[in-house]
């Protein structure tokens, strides 16, 4: 045998290409006779839409066509909804889902209005400049609270209070475990809107081939084969006359898995109205109001406990901002609700969220998709708890810990693919152990802090723990194939946005095939490279499509041994692959994979009945459930008390996703979800004012943590292999994200002595300004 | 979303001599057209990236005679008589990786690979000036270029290993 790939710090193979500025992106395609779409978009977050009038921008040279909903006829229908609600008894949902472009109203800010096809993008945004738009104005409903006010203005004008769903889950009777509570704690939490913002912002090109019945579909999409399907449902075509290509794609984080955007559903239908190829490439104003966001959730939340810090249970009542729309179903507020109960033993839980239509832009999951709201909620609750009773932090989460023999472990809720809310595996305390010891947690809270405070100061500690649901279901597929050169290629259909797909999925064949990591080609997001899937989305793409090349490649292992014994007339057990070729051991025998591959498809002759041509396979995995990852994360802040800016003086990740089949890839993905999470806690907010007008649409007022902000972090890996897939793996793509909130807010409170100062942050995102309103509001 | 009201290309065209990667090319722009979008669609040098069109983000960095510069916030016009490298000038050919570029990938300093371009031009003229830097002064050159997959830990090894390869 050689080395074995999986495990392995390898780097990855697709870097040359992207280094060298050779890969494509969806803005790199060039296509003769291309034509540059712009959408005219709302500016207003609220309004009845009196006329628009296209007739001078028809006019405008360079100008090929102009259209607004009227002129889609039939094909114009809101799109459809791509998570139905889980079977939860009770539950309400009102599907209201976007549209192609606005007919009679307009609901958020950037809505699509009309289109504009010119010959070039600047003509097209000229010709946006001679659109007469006359919209009345409606009341915008911005405040959850209000929204849901009797009398409140409607979003859609059918949905009463704005409510787009309600659902209760429960566990036990909180209210008996509330009646033996010797301590109560209830409050407040407010987690607000931030956005994912790729740097590559989202884009379609469209090309139909009127000879070959064709439509080909290039997109920044995270969902090509569930894009392809839809579109061709709604052109009237069949699945297999439409090629969905998501190339390399800039960067994904969820917005990019939401479909149907308008302009995915007007594109392709312009370029078979005109018969030219249409590209559209959204720009960075845009994208602040026609990508997806998230976040924006009120809990109102409390938590029951025995006297020495046990959870006996928790409530927990929220309102969910879904924006204006609500295509993703309840996907982002069940990920909170569920992700809330954490790495804990909670015996009684009575969780309830109503989702309220907004007149802001449409929520769907982003990284961490809900579950970040969650972990903010139950980690504050314990922090205040452990204040209160006198009790370490450290220490109360310790003693609430789900045990290490009570897996699989099971949480009697449904989560948000339908099954229940189950833990695979896991072992919590060694996690907490190995970031206290990695932090410093003792020596720093007896020595290092009184030390620097006597110095005047102000640093502190924080700690967060978390599980986080991976790698669900249904399904995802791949191919392996032996190519007659020697290389072997892996297809499959979900796309890739950065993950490292084109070498972990090479690692994992790499072993059953016997061929060196960069001989291994791996295709992702092309519909007609691979047919079946379901995308990238949940921390999945590892685990599930990893998981189908890994039984892909075994039975292709099987083909080549079988062909090989034939060919060498000796007994499989004789043989070994290894370095793309198959030996017989101990007789100098050799045979190349290719040649192999090529005796595997005669030209001439008669094969046994049943034989398949070629060395390949295409096998399809699908888990029971998700497979839960969790971990810790510790942080040490110094706060400069006078502008409340801050610096992270360490920071640490103890992180368990079962088996790691690339701990350089991991490694990144960590801190990429960390740098996110720290933006989130401390820099990010999207702010709305009470019009629902976003004041601060650019990336010179939406701060991205930079190289300044985002410290070094120290990464410790243990390991709890998922009994859910063959490979042990549990997804890591949101763990870093996570649980940043609850972490500065309780590093910052330590490290300014708030709770002395009866302060609490109970609210995410925090900044500069912000702490000093909260810390001044009560002097 | 421009609300410019000019529609005709016939109105202001100049036509520019741009040295490009070591090649002159002469072409009739636009006194509008952005240098980013010339790089990318008139010459087909689609390696610089675009990720904001204001300047902020850094994705769009090329080298303009010597300086890093975003080609968003300069015009196609403005480039006459100017040379500019951009990311597919870096290695010299593209069966080759630049010191800068290998150090990347053996750091693992590139995920979805977006912004890598503009990262690679800033510290190309970065290390140049600063042969030997240490961390603080990396993340100070790299905090003008966003990236919003690594979290820069990798990227600013990559920069520690690229300047010791290059001082040899």
């Amino acid at each position: 045998m050689t080395t074995r790939s999986f495990g392995a710090p390898i780097t990855r193979n697709e870097d040359a290409r992207l280094l060298s500025g050779q890969a494509l992106f969806v803005d790199d395609v060039e296509l003769p006779g291309m034509l540059y779409a712009a959408f005219l978009r709302s500016s207003a977050a609220h309004a009845r839409i009196r006329s628009i009038d296209v007739t001078a921008a028809r006019a405008r040279p360079g100008v090929v066509a102009v259209y607004t909903a009227d002129d889609l006829g039939a094909y114009w229908a809101p799109g459809p909804l791509l998570v139905p609600p889980p079977p939860i008894a009770g539950v309400v949902f009102n599907q209201r889902t976007q549209v192609p472009l606005a007919k009679d109203k307009v609901r958020h800010v950037g809505e699509p209005l009309a289109v504009v096809l010119a010959q070039s993008r600047y003509i097209a945004e000229d010709a946006l400049a001679d659109i007469e738009v006359d919209l009345d104005p409606l009341p915008a409903i911005v405040d959850l609270e209000k929204a849901i006010e009797h009398d409140a203005a409607r979003v859609h004008d059918d949905v009463r209070s704005n409510i787009a769903a309600h659902a209760r889950q429960s566990r036990g009777n909180y209210e008996t475990a509330r009646a033996r509570a010797e301590h109560l704690v209830a409050r407040r939490f407010l987690y607000d809107h931030g956005a994912s913002m790729p740097i590559e912002t989202r884009g379609v090109v469209a090309k139909w081939d009127g000879r070959a019945n064709q439509l080909t579909i290039w997109d920044t999409t995270q969902a090509p084969v569930f894009l392809r399907n839809g579109l061709a449902g709604m052109l009237g075509l069949s699945e297999r006359q439409v090629r969905v290509i998501a190339p390399f794609v800039g960067g994904g984080f969820g917005p990019k898995i939401m479909l149907f955007y308008p302009e995915e559903v007007v594109v392709p239908w312009a370029a078979m109205k005109l018969n030219r190829p249409v590209k559209w490439i959204e720009d960075r104003l845009e994208h602040f109001f026609a990508t997806t966001q998230e976040r924006g959730q009120t809990h109102d939340a409390e938590m029951a406990l025995s006297r020495d810090g046990k959870i006996l249970g928790i409530k927990d009542i929220f309102l969910h901002d879904t924006g204006a729309y609500n295509p993703y179903g309840l996907t982002v507020p069940i990920n909170s609700q569920c992700t809330l109960l954490g790495p804990y033993v909670v015996p009684h839980y009575d969780s309830t969220f109503t989702a309220v239509f907004t007149n802001k832009p449409i929520v769907t999951p982003y990284r961490g998709a809900g579950r970040q709201h969650g972990v903010f909620v139950i980690e504050r609750l314990l922090d205040i708890a452990a204040r209160e009773l006198g009790i370490d932090c450290a220490e109360i989460r310790r003693r609430n810990f789900i045990p290490a023999d009570a897996f699989p472990y099971n949480n009697e809720i449904i989560y948000q693919d339908f099954t229940p809310l189950e833990y695979d595996s896991g072992n919590y305390e060694p996690i907490l152990d190995k970031a206290l010891e990695l932090i410093g947690y003792r020596q720093f809270l007896d020595e290092e802090q009184p030390r620097l405070r006597a110095q005047g100061r102000h640093v502190g500690i924080g700690l967060a723990c978390y599980v986080e649901g991976t790698g669900i279901g249904p399904y995802e597929g791949a191919k392996v194939q032996v190519q007659a050169n020697g290389k072997v290629s892996v297809a499959t259909g979900i796309g890739t946005q950065g993950q490292g797909h084109f070498t972990s999925f090479a690692q994992i064949a790499a072993d059953q095939v016997g061929v060196d990591v960069r001989n291994i080609d791996v295709v992702t997001g092309d519909t007609d490279q691979f047919y079946w899937g379901a995308g990238t989305f949940a921390s999945r793409g590892a685990v599930v499509a990893g998981n189908a090349v890994n039984e892909a490649a075994k039975v292709v292992r099987q083909k080549i041994l079988k062909l090989a014994a034939e060919h060498f007339e000796c007994a499989e057990e004789d043989l070994e692959i290894a370095n793309g070729e198959v030996s017989v051991v101990g007789t100098g025998q050799v045979v190349k994979l290719g040649a192999l591959a090529m005796m595997a498809n005669p030209m001439r002759g008669a094969v046994k009945p049943g034989t398949e041509p070629g060395l390949e396979s295409t096998q399809y995995f699908g888990p029971p459930r998700g497979a839960t990852a969790s971990g810790v994360h510790a942080m040490i802040v110094e706060v400069d008390p006078q502008t409340f800016m801050l610096e992270v003086l360490k920071f640490v990740v103890v992180h368990d996703c079962g088996n790691v089949i690339n701990p350089l890839i991991l490694a990144g993905q960590i801190h990429g979800g960390v740098a996110q999470g720290i933006g989130n806690a401390f820099y990010e907010h999207l702010v709305f004012d009470d019009d629902g007008q976003l004041l601060n649409a650019s990336l010179a007022d939406y701060l991205l943590p930079s190289a300044l902000e985002v410290p070094r972090m120290e990464i410790a890996h243990l390991v709890t292999p998922s009994p859910l897939n063959p490979l042990g793996i549990k997804g890591a793509g949101e763990a870093g994200a996570i649980p940043v909130g609850p972490l500065f807010a309780q590093a910052i409170e330590n490290a300014l002595g708030l709770a002395e100062q009866k302060v609490e942050l109970n609210e995410i995102p925090l900044s500069p300004n912000r702490l000093f309103e909260l810390t001044t509001k009560t002097k | 979303m421009s609300t410019d009201s000019q529609s005709g290309s016939e109105t202001d065209d100049h036509t520019v001599t741009v040295t490009v990667n070591g090649t002159a090319y002469r072409r009739t722009v636009e006194s509008r057209l952005l240098l980013s979008d010339f790089l990318r669609h008139d010459l087909l040098l689609a390696g610089t990236h675009v990720g904001c069109e204001h300047g902020v983000c850094g994705a769009c960095t090329v080298i303009f005679d010597g300086v890093a510069v975003r080609s968003c916030l300069m015009l196609a016009a403005q480039a006459d008589g100017h040379a500019v490298m951009t990311v597919e000038g870096l290695a010299g050919d593209r069966n080759h990786l630049h010191p800068i570029q290998e150090a990347m990938r053996d750091c693992h300093g590139l995920q979805c690979g977006y912004c890598t371009p503009g990262i690679l031009m800033t510290m190309k003229v970065f290390l140049d000036e600063t042969p030997a830097p240490d961390e603080a002064q990396i993340r100070e050159a790299l905090s003008g270029n966003l990236c919003r997959c690594t979290g820069y830990q990798h990227i600013v090894d990559a920069m520690l290993l690229a300047a010791e390869r290059l001082r040899g």
